[in-house]
């Protein structure tokens, strides 16, 4: 009974309904997206592995560190696995199709990643060819590459036209994982390094270190850092948490932006719906008097309010969470490899609708205190 | 005959919750429309203040940035040597060959590391830049191991106050002075002494160069022979070029992110101020009528609610860049991804946002109200006199 009067009042005024309900969809649906911005942001951080550390300068990433490091490096305690990397920054094309390339040692790489799955035929391919590469599923994809094509590179950081073969296209254990990479062989890079610029040979940007207890992460840093303490480069380690963090927290104010809009947009979907509620209330105020000199209690004639305003806010929000998966899978496919992962999450799914719920009901307030508060002369006496 | 204008003032006034209401949705989305083509405004200004018109950077061909940049010796020599060099009072050409490498300091507010510039410069480069003005301290004395930092840094980062001391390159660097350098990305660095710091680094090559060029129009001659030189492998830029696209895709994604937000956000605002209206037009149904009545024409009628509408929009809008306007005393600070270091920028407020966010608060109201200002013009007389 007090249900189907609340959806026969919401109906009322269909129009204006509608437009609410439209205008709450718009935005849980934006908010949703910029969620899922922020996430995939954090993507790198969320599926950081517990047992890798990364060591890198403890100036800052652009000074390199030695190749001779490796080695001491798997001779520390408890580390069991050592791989150099340096970054590319090579450019297919066009500068706008950036996608992160990495040269790696790659037999010991790619046994630290459990999580990208390789076929094991393409691997030993790619170990026999120099000038072989591993790409993401998503990258090759994204330029229609296959194994045996070859890419050229245009080199920033390290001058020169480069060539590589994809030899092996790998693909993420689950949808978290990063497949928008592009690996290839460190030696490759190192030897003609060595004939064009003798002086940034031998040198790797950051090690990536396998460890056997992921508890003991920082006591395994500090011997590290402390061996190369006072030495032309010293390290800082850290946990590949840690480490995807800080990339994070140098667009901090971008994220915290961001962050700061997506409550802004329900704020001002508030105030449109605290406004629908207030009109639909004061033109109702005769009813709302009748009711109560009908014996209705204050506290029902006020829920009537807050129901119709949560019922508009429900259905709006549910069509805009409804919309986010397809609006979200559009927008991955528009921004391509900006965003390594782009999922819609459960959390997403779950702020969103106590956002449309919290709308609602803060809509209501005022009208329904107002309503519930009317005294029936005074209303009954009302033109809306 | 036209309706008085005060008729649509004073209606707004009437129903002053609704109007406020709606007018504060319109307000916020205003805010953030202003708010980003602020920031990117902010961004522009301060990369496009850091470069002279009349000065030529050198890079390695290539690099992009001048930290990935690498000019040897010999080539700098061939560079400095060219005729289109402005010379000095000391009749030495007017040449600064810089080292720049980023370090990574603690941000006071977070504690979290973020990557800073360091350049090491010659005291030519204070001439080439004369919007860099010590304004604490004094400055550091060639051949030591002292630096000064940019107003920027010294607002944001921890340990870098006048006396303190910072480590890297395997000695301690004594902070003797801070400079002002007019709200340009020079704010945002650390300046030593070049030759030190080649030598703390282990460089051999300098990053960039920058000159003066002694009649500005004769960059393209200079750029075309230093590119053509076998020799060399370098390009050359107007300094101002450079920096402006140093912001480039900063300042783009800040653009497409605002506009992205403003569209969607102004869907809500636009239906917020149609209900508004619609409600309006349904309440006044026989006051409608009874206008039509006195002779007043369909075209009033629109006129009439139309105004109405826009004066929503307006008030929003006002509120809107008023509220935009405080963001002027914030400033932000965040990685530029082109040049990989952190930079600090403001909001800007020009005449020409205040314009553009106006028209887009007056478009917002415009389009909620043009329905309900039709529906209520083609109401007819005596239907409209019998609803009241």
């Amino acid at each position: 009974m007090f249900l189907k009067f609340i959806l026969r009042n919401a109906l009322r005024h269909r129009l204006r309904t509608s437009l609410t309900a439209l205008g709450i969809f718009v935005a849980i649906l934006a908010f949703g997206l910029l969620s899922t911005v922020i996430e995939a942001w954090f993507s790198g951080v969320n599926t950081a592995s517990s047992s890798r550390i990364i060591t890198r300068s403890s100036v800052s990433l652009v000074f390199p560190l030695p190749a001779t490091y490796r080695e001491k490096l798997r001779q520390v305690e408890g580390v069991t696995g050592v791989a150099g990397v340096n970054w590319f920054g090579g450019v297919y094309q066009e500068t706008k199709n950036f996608f992160p390339q990495f040269a790696v040692d790659p037999e010991d790489y790619f046994p630290l990643y459990p999580e990208y799955l390789i076929p094991e035929a393409d691997y030993k391919e790619f170990l026999r060819d120099r000038k072989g590469a591993i790409v993401g599923r998503k990258l090759a994809d994204t330029y229609g590459w296959r194994v045996g094509d070859v890419v050229p590179l245009k080199g920033m950081i390290y001058p020169g036209n480069w060539e590589f073969v994809v030899r092996a296209i790998y693909e993420g254990r689950d949808s978290k994982v990063d497949t928008s990479q592009f690996f290839f062989h460190w030696d490759y890079l190192n030897e003609r390094v060595k004939i064009l610029m003798p002086r940034r040979a031998n040198y790797y940007g950051l090690y990536v270190l396998g460890i056997a207890d992921p508890d003991r992460a920082a006591e395994t840093g500090r011997v590290i850092d402390a061996q190369f303490r006072n030495s032309l480069a010293e390290t800082l380690t850290e946990t590949e948490r840690a480490f995807q963090l800080s990339f994070v927290s140098m667009v901090e104010t971008l994220v915290v932006a961001i962050r700061v809009v997506s409550y802004l947009v329900i704020f001002i979907i508030m105030a449109v719906m605290a406004n629908t509620m207030a009109m639909s209330a004061r033109e109702r105020l005769s009813e709302y008097a009748t009711l109560k000199a009908l014996g209705f209690k204050p506290f029902s004639v006020g829920g009537l309010i807050v129901g119709e305003s949560m019922a508009i806010a429900l259905i709006g929000g549910a069509l805009g969470v409804i919309a986010t998966f397809p609006v979200a899978e559009m927008f991955r496919r528009l921004v391509g490899s900006l965003f390594p992962v782009f999922e819609v999450s459960q959390a997403t799914v779950m702020l969103q609708f106590v956002c449309a719920a919290v709308v609602g009901i803060v809509a209501a307030v005022i009208p329904s205190v107002r309503a519930a508060r009317v005294q029936i002369a005074a209303g009954l006496r009302a033109v809306a | 005959m036209r309706i008085p204008f005060s008729y649509s003032l004073r209606n707004l006034w009437a129903r002053r919750l609704t109007t406020a209401l709606t007018a504060a949705g319109l307000a916020l989305v205003v805010f953030v429309f202003a708010t980003v083509l602020m920031l990117e405004q902010g961004l522009r200004s301060t990369l496009v203040a850091t470069g002279a018109y009349d000065n030529v950077l050198v890079i390695r061909r290539s690099a992009g940035t001048e930290v990935q940049s690498a000019i040897d010796r010999t080539q700098a020599g061939v560079v400095e040597s060219q005729p289109e060099v402005s010379l000095g009072l000391d009749g030495q050409p007017l040449v600064s060959k810089e080292v720049l490498v980023l370090i990574s300091l603690p941000k006071r507010d977070s504690g979290s590391p973020s990557n800073v510039v360091i350049r090491g410069a010659t005291e030519r480069g204070l001439v080439l830049r004369p919007q860099v003005q010590i304004t604490q301290g004094r400055i550091w004395r060639p051949g030591s191991s002292e630096i000064v930092v940019g107003r920027s840094i010294a607002d944001r980062f921890e340990g870098v106050a006048i006396g303190q001391q910072l480590r890297f390159g395997m000695r301690d660097w004594t902070v003797v002075g801070i400079f002002d350098a007019g709200k340009s990305g020079f704010d945002s660095e650390i300046w030593g002494d070049a030759d030190q710091m080649m030598q703390a680094f282990r460089r051999v090559n300098f990053s960039s160069m920058v000159m003066r060029l002694n009649d500005p129009t004769a960059f393209d001659a200079l750029k075309a022979r230093l590119e053509a030189d076998p020799r060399l492998t370098v390009e050359a830029k107007r300094e101002k070029v450079f920096y402006e696209e140093q912001s480039e895709a900063l300042a783009r994604f800040i653009r497409y992110l605002g506009i992205t937000l403003s569209i969607i956000f102004s869907v809500g605002a636009i239906i917020g101020a149609m209900i508004t209206m619609y409600a309006s037009v349904a309440a006044r149904t026989g006051e409608i009528g009874t206008l039509r009545a006195l002779g007043f024409q369909r075209g009033s009628i629109l006129a009439a609610f139309l105004t109405e509408a826009l004066l929503l929009g307006a008030v929003g809008g006002g509120v809107g860049v008023a509220m935009a306007s405080s963001m002027q005393l914030i400033t932000v600070s965040t990685v530029n991804w082109q040049s990989f270091s952190e930079l600090a920028f403001s909001f800007d407020l020009t005449p020409k946002i205040i314009a553009s966010a106006m028209a887009f608060a007056i478009g917002m109201g415009l389009l909620g109200g043009v329905l309900p200002a039709a529906q209520a013009a083609r109401m007819k007389i005596v239907d409209s006199l019998r609803a009241a």
